[in-house]
């Protein structure tokens, strides 16, 4: 009995504690997120933003996800009811299994596994199913569209997303993600792979289904596209995991390019502050940008989406990916 | 190591679950959802044989890619059920020689596997063993150094049938006008607008 509890409850129950000291600030981040985006996109139009409930309307994130609650929920007529409610679960389910492997400081990570990069370009190219599956279950002409276009979207961008990835890698030598971050310790992988650095964070946005490629929802043309049916919490459980996908998708551009954890300059007044803070401040960033691009550019047309996937990123990418090879092994700069 | 068994059978049996029911499945989306739950099962059991880097491909590659796709034309497909049920019993014997030529042949594979004599060899000797090097390099080593050669016949099959692909669906169209989005860059002003002075009643 000492040994069930020593050898196996004894670290669930710590793995369990870890796992909600991640998820519990991500929730209250994508929360947050909400009302930040509401804000800053307030600010750049001339508006307040919510400013009502709450000092600085700082409840507000609250008072909406107590609405959402709240609300009558409709199962639609023809709808395939498994599939239409397993669909937002995935959706949160994998926004939230891919912070195990994110490092948040030297040493801290719930899972240290080898191949983490690849974990999370393989939890990251899932998120389509969740999109897929809603817009087919729902039996409606406007989520089915906005379902397919999404698919054809993620697939795209995902293989100039690998490409990007394979770059980083070969300047790494490692698959780990604690050592994709060491290894930028000298100079952040934004300065020498500066063009792969803007190829991944619009592949991003694309991936997140953010404006200027927020197609699959488009709500001047499919009035929401793929979430159109759905209502009440399962629609909360797509809102929700689609904030937490971007909040990941940055966390993935911060490790990949900007040097996690790491402060700016290996310096006095820089390595004062602890990793995490350097960290989410990375994050902070990289959705504020999300944040104005979507309230800068306008949507993009589909057939010119395609083309910059395919003609435009794929393969100028592939072309970085040649020539960063090469001048590694020209060099003899090739990690062991 | 209680704890791996059992995963292991919560695995295998959900797995073989699974697979019964991309087979038995009444809806074909509800076929290819479950294939996919299939190759996750797969995945984990990767994983637990410490295969980590062949599990995430698997994901990366079926799941990730192939599957998405698949799902795709399905959905748009406009089957009736009914019909396709029909015709059940006529296809039956064909579909059950095809599998049964398949499994004769991997058990002819897999016997030729157990009782060939180089076969020992040919399976541990290029393997580096896994405290010197992770799993990822291991199978780097045996497919870009010992096996390069093979590594790249395969690449040049898949090329032509990637070639093959494209010819057999590539058909040009008459009087399809497609966006140049250089030529639209390329535009001047002097080009496209003439600005002229038009006369009361006489026109241009």
């Amino acid at each position: 009995m000492a040994d069930f509890w020593s050898g196996f409850l004894l670290p669930l129950i710590i793995i369990v504690l870890q796992i909600l000291a991640i998820v519990v600030p991500l929730l209250v981040g994508v929360a947050y997120l909400t009302y930040a985006e509401r804000k800053v996109m307030g600010a750049m139009q001339l508006r307040q933003g919510p400013m009502l409930v709450g000092p600085f309307g700082l409840l507000q994130p609250m008072a909406d996800g107590l609405k959402l609650l709240a609300k009558e929920h409709i199962l639609p007529s023809g709808a395939n009811r498994v599939v239409f409610y397993v669909a937002p679960m995935l959706t949160f389910f994998l926004a939230l299994v891919a912070w195990a492997v994110i490092p948040f400081a030297e040493g801290v990570v719930l899972a240290n596994i080898n191949v983490g990069i690849l974990y999370l370009f393989a939890i990251s190219s899932l998120g389509v199913y969740g999109i897929i599956m809603a817009g087919w279950a729902s039996n409606s002409r406007y989520a089915f569209l906005g379902g397919l276009r999404s698919a054809a979207q993620m697939v795209s961008y995902e293989v100039s997303i690998g490409l990007v990835i394979i770059t980083v890698l070969l300047c790494v030598g490692s698959l780990n993600i604690s050592d994709i971050v060491r290894a930028q310790t000298t100079v952040w992988f934004a300065v020498p792979l500066l063009p792969m650095f803007v190829i991944f964070f619009i592949s991003a946005l694309a991936e997140t289904n953010r404006a200027p490629f927020d197609l699959p929802e488009g709500e001047s043309e499919l009035v929401a596209g793929f979430m159109v049916e759905y209502g009440s919490f399962p629609y909360a459980l797509f809102f929700l995991g689609e904030y937490a996908n971007m909040i990941l998708m940055s966390a993935m551009t911060s490790i990949l390019f900007l040097g996690g954890w790491l402060p700016p300059l290996n310096m006095v007044p820089f390595t004062w502050i602890p990793g995490p803070i350097w960290f989410a401040l990375k994050i902070v960033f990289c959705l504020f940008v999300f944040i104005w691009v979507r309230a800068t550019m306008p949507r993009f047309r589909y057939d010119q989406l395609m083309r910059l996937g395919w003609k435009v990123f794929l393969p100028f990418s592939l072309l970085w990916v040649v020539l960063t090879a090469g001048v590694l092994v020209t060099f003899g700069w090739l990690p062991k | 190591m209680i704890v791996q068994t059992i995963a292991f059978y919560v695995f295998s049996a959900i797995l073989v679950a699974s697979g019964v029911m991309v087979i038995s499945a009444r809806n074909p989306v509800h076929s290819v959802l479950f294939l996919i739950l299939a190759f996750f099962q797969a995945a984990g059991l990767a994983v637990l044989m410490g295969a980590e880097f062949l599990a995430m491909i698997l994901v990366i590659v079926y799941v990730g890619a192939v599957a998405v796709l698949f799902l795709f034309v399905v959905m748009m497909l406009d089957i009736n059920f009914k019909e396709l049920r029909s015709g059940f019993l006529q296809y039956l014997p064909f579909g059950a020689l095809i599998g049964l030529i398949l499994l004769v042949e991997l058990a002819v594979v897999l016997g030729a596997w157990v009782t060939a004599p180089a076969a020992p060899q040919a399976a541990g000797a290029p393997m580096p063993p896994l405290d010197q090097a992770t799993n990822t390099e291991a199978l780097g080593q045996l497919l870009y150094t010992h096996y390069v050669y093979l590594f790249q016949a395969s690449g040049i099959v898949l090329l032509i049938a990637m070639i093959g692909a494209i010819v057999l669906t590539l058909r040009s169209r008459e009087g399809v006008r497609k966006q140049n989005v250089g030529a639209q860059l390329a535009r001047r002003r002097e080009e496209v607008v003439v600005i002229r002075k038009v006369p009361t009643g006489g026109g241009v």
